[in-house]
């Protein structure tokens, strides 16, 4: 109360109260914003990863194989048109299914080239994803495929093991919902061939080095196949490396292209065609 | 530090706003452009894969 009567001290004190509250350095202050400023990096990054950029990738994934198979099916069309004259008018009825022999199997590509669609109406309705060769980076966070086929396992409709892996989040996420596959649920692989139904067996968790499961006979390295598997491998927990969640499913029919898409996969390839 | 900034910037308290906001933009694009995905590329844990290390 005595200082505020005397006048040149409070003058002091305002000074010094100027002086603290605006200082030339204040070393603190600077590194407390440096770090809320790290921090909302950090959130920034996080936030473009699994949410921006994952949806960016999808979209155009997606597109990628809308492309490549509609360049199949218009390659199929303009070369042997003649031919299938059965198959065509027999898929536009939809009767009995017909029994177009064993499926065709192509050669291995080289690394990173497309060779399949994949089709899972779990997915999503409209989910399709481009399938190229190889687990590089340069497949799985590519995008232009996103999901990527074990070198040395078999290919699409060979007797043995199709496995496949693809990011469960972030990179365009093409398994997010392989946790949500049921039995009995179609996984359509398509190729410039045709189409291969795969029907969803079961899934299992194992751990990152449990390479049996890629095996020709899933878990039996050294039996001899005689089934036709297609396995998918992404990781587990989301957003976690520590598992692997693996489905599997078995080859159920297969399709040339002049047959046409199965029905249920083929309201987005008609989609695809008119762009 | 960004009181500093705010001192620096020019203009009335609306143009100040303005341009934050347009600095904000600036950064987060530079970010999403080039700063994040040269991280991603560099911290990608992200192993979908069995067997490979």
């Amino acid at each position: 109360m005595s200082v505020r009567a005397d006048q040149p001290l409070s003058e002091e004190t305002r000074c010094a109260h100027r002086r603290k509250r605006r200082p030339r350095l204040n070393v603190v202050g600077i590194f407390g914003e440096l770090l809320i400023t790290a921090g909302i990096l950090v959130l920034a990054f996080l936030g473009w990863q699994l949410w921006w950029n994952d949806m960016i990738m999808a979209g155009q994934q997606s597109r990628a194989a809308a492309e490549i198979s509609q360049t199949w099916i218009d390659d199929d069309l303009s070369s042997n048109e003649p031919a299938p004259a059965a198959p065509e008018a027999s898929a536009t009825v939809e009767p009995a299914p017909v029994d177009f022999g064993e499926p065709v199997v192509r050669e291995a590509p080289s690394n990173a080239e497309t060779f399949a669609v994949l089709y899972v109406p779990r997915f999503g309705e409209d989910y399709h994803r481009s399938i190229a060769e190889g687990i590089g980076s340069e497949v799985l966070n590519s995008s232009r495929s996103g999901i990527g086929h074990y070198p040395d396992t078999q290919m699409p409709g060979e007797v043995g093991n199709f496995a496949v892996a693809a990011h469960r989040s972030a990179n365009g996420g093409g398994m997010h919902l392989i946790n949500e596959l049921q039995l009995g649920d179609a996984i359509y692989v398509q190729t410039a061939d045709g189409y291969y139904t795969y029907r969803f067996r079961d899934l299992e968790y194992v751990a990152p080095t449990a390479v049996d499961v890629i095996a020709p006979v899933p878990h039996n390295p050294d039996a001899v196949p005689a089934d036709r598997f297609i396995t998918l491998t992404s990781c587990n927990p989301l957003l976690s490396t520590a598992e692997r969640i693996i489905a599997y499913g078995v080859l159920e029919a297969w399709q040339p292209t002049s047959a046409g898409p199965p029905a249920e996969v083929a309201t987005v390839i008609n989609a695809q065609a008119q762009g | 530090m960004y009181a500093a900034l705010w001192r620096v910037l020019p203009g009335p308290v609306w143009l100040r706003i303005l341009l934050v906001f347009v600095l904000l933009a600036a950064v987060l694009f530079a970010l999403a452009t080039w700063v994040f995905p040269w991280v991603d590329s560099i911290v990608n844990n992200q192993e979908v894969t069995v067997g490979s290390p």
